[in-house]
C-alpha cells in the first residue's frame, strides 16, 4: 500500500552509516579480539599469528606472567585472579556503600527538602569531571610529601601519630613503615581508589533514585500517609519496590563501572600494580610487553564478565510474583 | 502534604549534614583551583634566613587562598604544557563525534520506528548490544585497522571508534523522542506527496531538535572525557585531546604543583561553566540515557 515506507532500498539506506559504524568498529573488532584470544602474536615486530587454542587463557587464570623471553616473572607479580579480585572489591563497595548512601540521601531530597534542586545538582557535577582529572586531582590530594591535602589535615588533628604506626602494623606486604603513602601499598591502594570513584559517582547514582522516587504516584503516597505510614515504611514499602528498575540499572552500572575501569587507575597511581585491575593488566600486557594474545584474552573476559553480571543483576532484581504496590 | 514537611525543625540537622556534604564535594575543586595560582613555595613550605641570620620555616599553605596570585602558572600549561592546542583537538573531535552520531543514530532510528519491515526488532536488539560492551574490548582490533588504513595520529582516529560507541546510546535516546512524534504527521505529508526522505528531513529531523541536547550532551561527555582509545590511538601532539595532554603534562611537572593545577582548572572549568547554564538539561540527559536503558 505505502510502497515508500516499505521499500527495501531506503531501509537499507537509512540503517546504513550506523551499520557501517556499529558493525566495523564494534562487532567486527570484538569477533577479532576472540580470534587473536586464541593466538600470540606481536603486533610491533609484525610476526605471524602463531595458534595456541585455549593456552592463554589457561596462563591467565592458573598464575603470574612470566616473559616467555627471558623466563622470568614479570615485574610486579601480574596475575589476572588478583586483578579480578580487586575489581569485584571495588563492586562490592561501590554496591554496599555507595549505592546505598545515594538512595539515602534520594529519599530524603524527593521529600521536599528546602533547595532540594541545588543540592541534587551540587552532588551531580563531579560526574562530568573528565575521570583522569579526578584521578590526578586526587593523586595531589593523597601525596605523601609536603603538599599533600589529606596527610597535612591528619597532621593537623594528630590523627597520624595513631593511625598511621597502625597501619605499618597491618600492612603485610611491604616491611616499609606507612608515612602516609595511600598508594604506595597494597592494603591502602584500593581503598584510595574507592574514595575517589564514591567522590565522582554517588551524585550519579542519587540522580537517577531521585528521578525514580519522584515518578512514584503522588495518590500513592497519600494513601499509604492516610492509612498512617511513618516515613520509613513509606520507603520501605512502597518508594523502594517502585524504583526497583533503576536501582537494578544503578547496580548494573556500578559493578559493570568496576569492571571495566581503567582510567582512574591509571591516572591516580604512578604504578597501578598496587591496584591492579583488568583493564590496567590488559593495558601492560598489550603496550608494554607486546602480548597482544593474552591482552585480548582479558579483553573477551571482561565482555563476558560484563555481559553475565548484567545478566545476573537483572535475574536478582526480577518480579518475585505478585508486586508489593 | 508533602509541601507540609518543609518547615519540622528536624529538617534542620539534615541541612547540616546535607551542607557538610555539600563542602566535602565542592572542596577538592576549591583546592585544585587554589593550588593552580600558588607558587611552588606556598604549597610545599620554605624557610629562609633573617637578618639575624636565623632560619625561617614557612608552613605550606594547605587550604588558604594563595598569598601571591600566580597566574604565570596559566601561561606556562597554555605555552609549554600546550593546553590551548589540546583544548581546541578535543573540541574539534567532541564536536564531530556528535554530528556522525546525531545523525546515524536518526537515520537508523528512522528505520527501526518508522519504516515497516520484519527484522526491526531484532536489530533494535542488535544495536543495544553496544549498551553492555566495554570500550576496552575492541582496542587491539581497532588499532591493526587503523594503523592498516594508516589512520593512526589523526583526528579520524579517535572520531569513528568513539562515534561507533556512542551509537547504541543515542538509538536508544532517538527511539524514545521519535516514538513521542505522532504518527498523523507522517501520514500528512506522505498525502502531500512526499517521499520517505522528505518526511524524514522536513517533518521528522525538526522536531527530534530536543534529543539532539540529549544525544549531544551525553555523547560530548564521552569523547571528551575518554582516555584510553586518546592515549593509544594518536601519539602526536598535534591531535592530543585534553585528558592525555593532562596525563602527559604530570610526567614533565612532577615536583612543580602550579602549572600542574592551572592545566587541571583549564579542563574542567569549562564543563562546569556549562552545566552551571544547563545543569537541568544535562541532567535529564543522563535520566533518559539510564532509565531507558
Amino acid at each position: 500500500m505505502k510502497r515508500t515506507f516499505t521499500y527495501k532500498l531506503n531501509i537499507v539506506l537509512f540503517l546504513l552509516p550506523a551499520l557501517i559504524l556499529f558493525v566495523g568498529i564494534l562487532i567486527a573488532p570484538i569477533i577479532m579480539s576472540a580470534y587473536y584470544s586464541f593466538h600470540e602474536f606481536n603486533l610491533v615486530a609484525n610476526t605471524d599469528m602463531e595458534y595456541k587454542g585455549l593456552e592463554n587463557y589457561r596462563i591467565l587464570f592458573s598464575s603470574m606472567l612470566t616473559n616467555p623471553n627471558t623466563g622470568k616473572l614479570y615485574a610486579n607479580s601480574m596475575y589476572l585472579g588478583d586483578a579480578l579480585g580487586h575489581s569485584l572489591v571495588l563492586a562490592a563497595l561501590s554496591t554496599f556503600i555507595q549505592l546505598p548512601l545515594a538512595l539515602i540521601i534520594a529519599l530524603k531530597l524527593s521529600k521536599g527538602i528546602r533547595g532540594e534542586r541545588a543540592y541534587l545538582s551540587i552532588f551531580f557535577m563531579p560526574v562530568l569531571i573528565s575521570t583522569v582529572i579526578i584521578g590526578r586531582l586526587w593523586m595531589n590530594i593523597y601525596d605523601p610529601g609536603q603538599a599533600g591535602l589529606l596527610n597535612a589535615g591528619l597532621r593537623a588533628l594528630g590523627i597520624d601519630k595513631w593511625l598511621f604506626p597502625a597501619i605499618t602494623n597491618s600492612i603485610k606486604s611491604s616491611k616499609l613503615p606507612f608515612t602516609g603513602q595511600w598508594t604506595g601499598f597494597r592494603e591502602t591502594a584500593l581503598i584510595a581508589a574507592f574514595i575517589p570513584i564514591l567522590w565522582q559517582y554517588v551524585g550519579y547514582h542519587m540522580l537517577l533514585m531521585y528521578a525514580g522516587i519522584k515518578g512514584v504516584p503522588a495518590d500513592l503516597l497519600e494513601a499509604a500517609q492516610l492509612d498512617g505510614c511513618t516515613e520509613g515504611q513509606v520507603n520501605r514499602f512502597i518508594i523502594i519496590p517502585y524504583i526497583k528498575p533503576i536501582l537494578k540499572v544503578c547496580v548494573i552500572f556500578a559493578v559493570t563501572g568496576s569492571l571495566k575501569s581503567f582510567d582512574l587507575i591509571y591516572a591516580l597511581m604512578k604504578d597501578t600494580s598496587r591496584a591492579e585491575l583488568p583493564s590496567t593488566l590488559m593495558y601492560k600486557l598489550l603496550f608494554l610487553h607486546q602480548r597482544y594474545g593474552l591482552g585480548s584474552a582479558i579483553a573477551v573476559v571482561l565482555i563476558v564478565l560484563c555481559f553475565l553480571f548484567a545478566v545476573l543483576i537483572s535475574f536478582a532484581f526480577r518480579d518475585k510474583g505478585a508486586k508489593v504496590a | 502534604m508533602i509541601e507540609a514537611r518543609k518547615f519540622k525543625p528536624s529538617n534542620i540537622i539534615v541541612h547540616v549534614l546535607l551542607i557538610i556534604l555539600v563542602l566535602i564535594n565542592l572542596f577538592p575543586l576549591y583546592w585544585m583551583i587554589t593550588f593552580s595560582l600558588k607558587t611552588n613555595d606556598e604549597i610545599l613550605g620554605y624557610s629562609y634566613k633573617n637578618e639575624a641570620g636565623e632560619r625561617i620555616l614557612v608552613p605550606p599553605n594547605h587550604v588558604g587562598l594563595p598569598n601571591h596570585w600566580e597566574w604565570s602558572n596559566y601561561e606556562e600549561a597554555m605555552n609549554t604544557g600546550n593546553m590551548g592546542q589540546y583544548f581546541v583537538n578535543s573540541l574539534a573531535i567532541s564536536v564531530s563525534v556528535i554530528l556522525i552520531t546525531v545523525i546515524a543514530s536518526f537515520m537508523a532510528t528512522y528505520a527501526l520506528t518508522r519504516l515497516v519491515w520484519k527484522g526491526r526488532k531484532v536489530m533494535n536488539k542488535f544495536f543495544m548490544l553496544g549498551l553492555t560492551i566495554p570500550i576496552h574490548a575492541a582496542i587491539v582490533p581497532v588499532f591493526t585497522i587503523l594503523s592498516k588504513l594508516k589512520l593512526l595520529n589523526t583526528y579520524a582516529a579517535l572520531i569513528f571508534p568513539y562515534a561507533a560507541f556512542a551509537l547504541s546510546m543515542g538509538i536508544l535516546i532517538s527511539v524514545g523522542f521519535m516514538g513521542d512524534i505522532p504518527y498523523d504527521l507522517d501520514e500528512a505529508a506522505f498525502l502531500d506527496g512526499c517521499g520517505v526522505w522528505k518526511i524524514f528531513i522536513r517533518v521528522i529531523a525538526p522536531l527530534m531538535m530536543p534529543a539532539v541536547a540529549t544525544v549531544g550532551i551525553y555523547t560530548f561527555l564521552q569523547c571528551w572525557n575518554e582516555l584510553l582509545f586518546a592515549t593509544i590511538f594518536v601519539s602526536s601532539g598535534k591531535y592530543r585531546t585534553l585528558p592525555v595532554g593532562v596525563q602527559q603534562l604530570f610526567g614533565q611537572y612532577t615536583t612543580r604543583w602550579g602549572p600542574i593545577g592551572a592545566a587541571l582548572t583549564i579542563a574542567t572549568l569549562p564543563t562546569i561553566i556549562v552545566y552551571i547554564f544547563l545543569s537541568k538539561r544535562i541532567q535529564d540527559s543522563f535520566i533518559a540515557g539510564a532509565v531507558k536503558g
